[in-house]
């Protein structure tokens, strides 16, 4: 499934979407950046609670295909100004990060 | 290409809430010299945990990397607190982080692990109270 067509579903938001082809192949799921750097795949939808500007370098450079921010979590306003510069695609999710997870797993 | 391309970049220590500037950077470049998607993802990531260590662990530092036809090298230098026991900053979870940067998302102290996995070739050198330098090597084949 594309990041577009996930960020239109009932269920997801979409926060930024600047690539909404971007197909998505797996999902990792985590907060310590590091971590996510050393075990996400590329093209990998990244569920998280982290709204710090760091996540955006790192769903860069990894290249994941989305962020998911899982609780609702909300990202102040110049780091949604950096994503879009950055071309990274930003979803938000109401529910945690496992029930995210099962919800995708169905959908995916 | 015969010729080495190199790109130099000043890490600063000032801003570490969005670091990681000289990676993304390098990102760029390096697709636009049409390298292999996998080889860049992972000079990115190696280059953006050393990055980050020298911002927040260093009080910043350069970065340069050097392009030839047979790999990619990474060279960070900095004038921090050098490293005491380099095999134990090495091990996966090893970190001396403070709260408020673990608090951000950093301090699992997998950096230099990640920095290792990704390269094909890496040493570290450091003397504690005069700095670090580091060396990557990313093969093009
Ligand atoms: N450039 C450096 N100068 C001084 N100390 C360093 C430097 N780089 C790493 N270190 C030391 O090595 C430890 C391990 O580094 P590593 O990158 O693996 O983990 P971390 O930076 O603490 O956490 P993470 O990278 O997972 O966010 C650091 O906590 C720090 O003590
Ligand atoms: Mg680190």
């Amino acid at each position: 499934m594309t990041v577009g067509k996930l960020s239109g579903t009932e269920f997801f938001a979409p926060v930024v979407i600047t690539e909404p082809n971007r197909e998505i192949d797996g999902v990792y799921i985590g907060d310590l950046l590091s971590w996510v750097m050393g075990r996400a795949s590329s093209g990998n939808a990244w569920i998280t609670i982290m709204s710090n500007v760091n996540i955006l370098a790192v769903a860069s450079l990894a290249d994941t295909a989305c962020i998911i921010l899982a609780e609702n979590v909300a990202l102040e306003q110049d780091v949604i100004e950096t994503a879009k510069q950055k071309n990274i695609n930003i979803i938000s999710s109401p529910v945690g990060m496992y029930e995210t997870a099962v919800m995708l797993s169905t959908l995916l | 290409m015969s010729e080495v391309l190199n790109f130099h970049f000043d890490v600063d220590h000032e801003d570490f809430t969005s670091a990681g500037q000289a990676s993304v950077q390098v990102k760029k470049n390096l697709r636009q010299l049409g390298l292999p998607p996998e080889i860049i993802r992972r000079v990115s990531i190696a280059m953006y945990e050393g990055e980050i260590n020298m911002v927040i662990h260093a009080g910043g530092g350069t970065a340069d990397v050097n392009v030839t036809e047979d790999y990619i090298e990474i060279i960070l230098k900095d004038h921090g607190p050098g490293i005491k026991d380099i095999d134990q900053a090495m091990q996966e979870g090893f970190s001396t982080a403070t709260d408020t940067i673990r608090s951000l998302g950093f301090g699992a102290g997998m950096g230099l692990p990640n920095m290792k996995r990704y390269t094909d070739y890496m040493t570290v050198q450091s003397v504690v109270g005069e700095g670090t330098d580091i060396t990557m090597r990313v093969n093009i084949n």
